[in-house]
This record gives C-alpha cells, structure tokens and sequence, in this order.
C-alpha cells in the first residue's frame, strides 16, 4: 500500500506541475485585461507540435528547435490578438473570452489538417532512465518540468510586481481609462501579454511533449486542467497556479490510488468544487473589491 | 467551334450504346471514415477499394462484369454515415455496400439496410453488429471476443495463469474488460487487477502501480491511440517489463505507434491478423501467396505500411466479387444468399472466413497470430 501511495503522490507531482505550468500561462493574459484566454490549451499543442516537427523531420539541433517553435507560437500570439481581439477591444470582457474560445476551435482546425491525427513525441531532455525512490519510480523529464515551472513562477513574480511592462499590465486590468491617461498604450499592452502567454505556453508544450505525447487536439484537456490548477490556485497569482497544479495533480492519483482509477477525475474536481465554495477566489487569490 | 462540339456529341451518342451492350457495370457503394476521428482506418479502406477496383477493370473485370465503385466520406460520424448511405442506394443505385469504418456508424446504418434489402460488407469488430445475426449485415474484422480468446489460449499455454487489464474508459475498452471478464475463467485464468483511464489521460503510473503489487503474468492493455504509448513507457518505467508481460490489443497494430513507444515497445506482444508479417509465414500457409501480393501491391503504390484495416477492405471486396462471379447477376437478393452460402474457407487477410446463416463474422481465434515488437518490426511468435 505505501508503494502505492508513494506512486501515486510521485505521479501526482507529474502530472500536476504540467497544469501547473500551464495554468500560469492563462495568468498572463489575465492579469492585463481580465480575459481568460481559452486558446492557451492550443498554444501549448502547437508548442509541442512545432517543437516535434522541426525536431524529428528538419533534424534541428534542440536549443534551435526551442527558440523556432517559441518564436512561431509567440508571433500567433500576437497575431491572434491583432486580428481577433484588437478590432472589438472595447467589447465587453466576456465577449472577449468567447472570441478566444472560437480562436481555440480555428487553431485545432488549422493544425489538424497541417499534421493529421497522428500523435508526435520529442526525445526527453537527459536520460530516459526512471529514478526509483523505495520502489517508486519518477522520470527525469519531470524534474525538467519541475524546475522549469519554478524559475517561471519566480520570474513572472518579479515581473508584474518591479517592471514597468508588468506594472503597467496589471494598471491596465484594472482600470483601462485610467491607465490610458497616464500614458499607457493599452494596445501594446494586450499585444505584449498574448506574445508572452503564446510563448510561455509553447515552452510549456515543449517540456510536457517527452511525457505526454502531443495530438491535435490534445489542447481541449491540456487548456481545462491548467484552467482548473489557475482557478484553484487563485486566478492571477503565478505561485497559485503552481499549488494549485500540484494540489489537483496529486488529487486525481490519490483518488485512482485509493478509490478507483474510474473516479479520479470526479474526486478531483469534487474537491475542486468545495474549495471553491469556501473559498471563491481561490487558495491564493485575493478577493476582487468592485467599487460601485 | 460549334462544328466541334456537335461532332463531339455525336460520336459520344455513337459510342454509349455500344459501351452498354458489351459491358456490364455492377455499382457497388462503400461509405467510409476517410478523415475524421477514424482515418487511420478509412483511408487505407478507400485506398484498397480504388486498388482493387483499378486492377480488376484493367483485367476485364470479373465475368464480362466491370465495378463501378462509389466511394464516399462518412467522416467517422453516425448522421453521415446514414446520409452517405441512402445517396448510394437511392441516387447512385448501389446494389451492395461496403463498410463503414466503425461500429457506431455501423450500427446507424443497419436499419437502413434492412429496409432496403441491401447486401453489406461492414469493415467493423463490434460485437452488436453481427450478434445477433442480421440478414443483411457481414462482417470482415475480428471482433473482441476472438481477439481475446486468442490471447487466452496463448497465455494458458504458457501457464501465464495470473492476469490485468488496463483499459480506457470508452467503448473500445469497456468492451475488451467485459469479454476477457467471460473468456477468462473458461481458460484457466485469473484476473487479479483492473484499472481504466480516460483517453485524453497523460500520466498511468499510478493504475499500473496497483497492477504491479498483484504480480500478474501478464497485463491486458486495452485502448487505441497516444494513451498506449504512455501505458508502455510508464511500463518501462515502472520496472515492470522485467518480471511480466504486457499485450496491446489489435487496435494499436500500427508501426508509428510503437516508432513513438521507442525502446518502451520492446517485446510487447500483440494479437494480429496474419497480414502484418505476411512474409514470416510458413510456405505452407494457404494464406500466405494472398497476403504477400496484396502487402507488396499496397506498399508500393502508396508509399506507405500495409495495415489490417485496408486488409479488412481487401476481403469484403474479394468476397462480393467472388458471389458476383458465381451468381452472375447484379440482384442484390442472391448476392446476399451467395455470401451467406458460398463464402466458405475464404482465404482472406483477416483469415479464413466462413459464412453461414448463424455466423456473418466466420472468423474463429485460431485465424490470429501473437505477433511481438522487436527492434523496430513485427516478429511472429505463434
């Protein structure tokens, strides 16, 4: 029974530090306008799927392949918001959020018909041998997964709390007409934040891909889940969505372990769900005050 | 300009007469997941179909008889299937049909059939379509429980008695759990673990955790798609590889899926049709001159590996047209009875099928072979 347990907390740490990652990427867009982007399940597929191409078939040296497939997924980023976002900027914010949900359905659509139904896979990073702690075993590339999550959360923290772009986005979430008269040009800021969100989520496919596989639709259940870690965690705080990642990970393989792996999507979001209720704006999250 | 055009359709007018008179056209229809969902099975279908069709019209076709073969795209969909189908009986004029790529659209498209009296030639394994038997409905794919009977003989004869399965949690999977539940005790064997996942699940170290403390022989896995690569890395890296077996179903007999796999699908063991190792079979194999031509002709007109799917194509075709030559006539009524009575020990590429009013399956688990992944190909077991 230990085994298993220990299994399944070792698991859970996987799996959860992969929506952890991912769930940071919704953080981004969120913090400079409020808007949950529904397309960032697709830009971590096409991170992966980029990453897989230029990789297997091109035989690109991997630093190589990770600043092309970056760079690419960065620029749809962008030109997502220049031509989805940008011409109803003044729309009502879920409105927006629609928008990205049909930008998401366009994406997959796209990708398909470019690579198939095919799954794809990248080597993983170093060695493919599992490190075996009491019978347990963890693979290495979740140590990649890991680290890379951390110096993410560290980094974005930095971000938004000193530099002038990161202020000057969180300015712009919380009053546009205000941050506008202090000289913030709000269309850059929204440019910026979905360049950087694409490719926060295009490293985040790159990492996860050695593990998990990449298909063409592998954003629908890659963007819920870090959806869910962002929402639990406290929506907009970087380090949230990193417990919020792990919390809902090690849930999911609990549940498998002890209940039954048919369940372990229901107990997880089970106790999604009553978290919520106790606590609506999540572990972290700072209640939102309207000022009427 | 206008000279030509009406000396154009002068000698067409001239010509089709002539070009009824001497040749009989049988059309046959074949509504297939070409993309979609499916298309790992429906493309080799339409590929096979067009192959066959091509060669046989170019030889003069079967009995002075040449195919007219419509083909058209159901996309994986039920609602498709049902609309392609009834074009190809009301409009097109088909007077058999073969397909479609998969059990659900199958089993959407059978009232139809039924109430048009056409003969159908389904590429599909599930167990609904053909049990209990329809009058009108074949089928040309091994279905689950012959699948699973083959695994069961192979492992009792090898005293691999403690048995899990791992499977997703969709129709696929839930269907292969329930028949090995059945097969299981008739074989000797116990079924000491079981786990499922969902198909878009990334991670399965923790079901398989559970399966390793049971210490089975052997473990099912039963599922189609990425989820079967991570089960076999997860396999590997869970250590489990060394003390016990892991066998796939016929669903993932697909090269690129084991290319993904990588070293994780080494030695994992797979049932199979026998068309997938075609040239590893005994001389002796009646099979085997069928096979090979067919592997050969499909490999090198369209560049890529031969799969069991096409080869269930290959069957249902050869079968319709062997009634055709027998019967000689287009009626869709003694096609079907043709089928039902004459299709006995057909060497096809599923096996060797025979029909009767009780079985439209005709496959039995002794038509299968235990095929194993070794250093990037299949190798033949038994």
């Amino acid at each position: 029974m230990f085994e298993i347990i220990l299994q399944a907390i070792l698991s859970g740490i996987t799996v959860g530090s992969i929506y952890g990652l991912i769930g940071l990427g919704f953080n981004i867009i969120y913090n400079a306008s409020y808007i949950i982007n529904f397309a960032q399940g697709e830009f971590v597929m096409l991170g992966g799927m980029i990453a897989a191409t230029t990789f297997n078939v091109f035989k690109i040296n991997p630093i190589y392949t990770l600043i092309i497939s970056t760079t690419i997924v960065t620029l749809i980023g962008a030109l997502i918001e220049r031509m989805a976002i940008q011409p109803v900027r003044h729309a009502d914010v879920s409105v927006l959020v629609i928008i990205t949900i049909g930008a998401s359905i366009f994406i997959r659509g796209i990708s398909m018909l470019i690579w198939g139904k095919d799954p794809y896979i990248l080597p993983p990073f170093t060695s493919s041998e599992p490190i075996i702690i009491k019978n347990a075993a963890i693979n290495p590339q979740s140590l990649w997964i890991i680290g890379t999550t951390i110096v993410v959360v560290i980094f974005l923290q930095f971000f938004f709390k000193k530099t002038i772009t990161g202020k000057a986005m969180r300015a712009v979430a919380d009053n546009k007409k205000a941050a506008s008269l202090m000289g913030i040009k709000i269309e850059r800021i929204l440019l910026i934040s979905f360049g950087f969100s694409g490719a926060l989520g295009s490293i985040a496919g790159i990492i996860i891909t050695p593990i998990t596989l990449t298909t063409y639709d592998i954003g629908i259940i890659f963007g819920l889940k870090g959806f869910s870690a962002a929402i639990l965690g406290g929506i907009g705080n970087s380090f949230g969505a990193l417990i919020g990642g792990l919390l809902l990970g090690i849930l999911e393989c609990l549940a498998a372990a002890l209940v039954s792996s048919g369940y372990k999507d229901a107990v997880a979001f089970l106790i999604l769900l009553l978290v919520l209720f106790i606590k609506p704006s999540g572990i972290l999250g700072k209640g939102l005050i309207e000022k009427v | 300009m206008k000279k030509c055009m009406v000396l154009m359709i002068a000698i067409l007018l001239c010509l089709t007469p002539f070009a009824t008179a001497q040749q009989k056209v049988i059309k046959i229809g074949a509504t297939l997941a070409v993309t979609g969902v499916a298309s790992t099975l429906g493309d080799p279908e339409k590929k096979t179909l067009e192959m066959l069709t091509e060669e046989l019209n170019s030889k003069g076709g079967v009995k002075g008889w040449k195919i007219e073969m419509i083909i058209y795209d159901n996309e994986g969909d039920p609602t498709k299937a049902v609309t392609t189908l009834k074009r190809l009986i009301t409009k097109d004029g088909v007077k058999a049909v073969i397909g479609p790529s998969r059990t659900p659209d199958a089993l959407a498209m059978i009232p139809v059939i039924e109430e048009t009296k056409i003969p159908m030639l389904a590429l599909v394994a599930g167990a609904p379509v053909v049990h209990p038997v329809k009058k009108w409905v074949f089928s040309t794919a091994q279905p689950n429980d012959i699948v699973i009977e083959k695994i069961a003989s192979y492992l009792k004869d090898r005293r691999m008695n403690r048995v899990a399965i791992i499977y997703s949690a969709d129709a696929f999977g839930e269907d292969g759990y329930k028949v090995l539940k059945n097969v299981a005790p008739k074989y000797g064997l116990e079924l000491v673990a079981v786990e499922s996942f969902q198909s878009k699940d990334t991670d399965m170290t923790t079901q398989l955790s559970k399966i390793k403390v049971q210490n089975p022989h052997a473990v099912l896995c039963w599922a189609v798609g990425p989820p079967t690569v991570i089960v076999m890395k997860n396999f590997k890296q869970l250590g489990m590889d060394k003390t016990m077996k892991l066998i796939q179903s016929h669903g993932v007999a697909n090269k690129k899926i084991f290319q993904l796999a990588g070293e994780a699908g080494e030695g994992v063991l797979l049932p199979s049709g026998k068309i997938l190792i075609a040239e590893q079979l005994s001389d002796r194999d009646p099979q085997k001159a069928a096979l090979v031509k067919y592997k050969k002709d499909y490999e090198s007109r369209f560049k890529e590996p031969v799969s069991t799917f096409g080869g269930h194509a290959y069957d249902a075709f050869w079968m319709l047209v062997k009634a055709l030559e027998r019967t000689d006539t287009d009626n869709p009524e003694r096609l079907r009875d043709e089928i039902e009575k004459n299709t006995v020990n057909f060497y096809g590429t599923g096996g060797v099928f025979t029909y009767s009013p009780t079985d439209h399956n005709g496959l039995k688990a002794k038509d299968l072979v235990m095929i194993e992944w070794r250093n990037g190909d299949w190798r033949l077991i038994e």
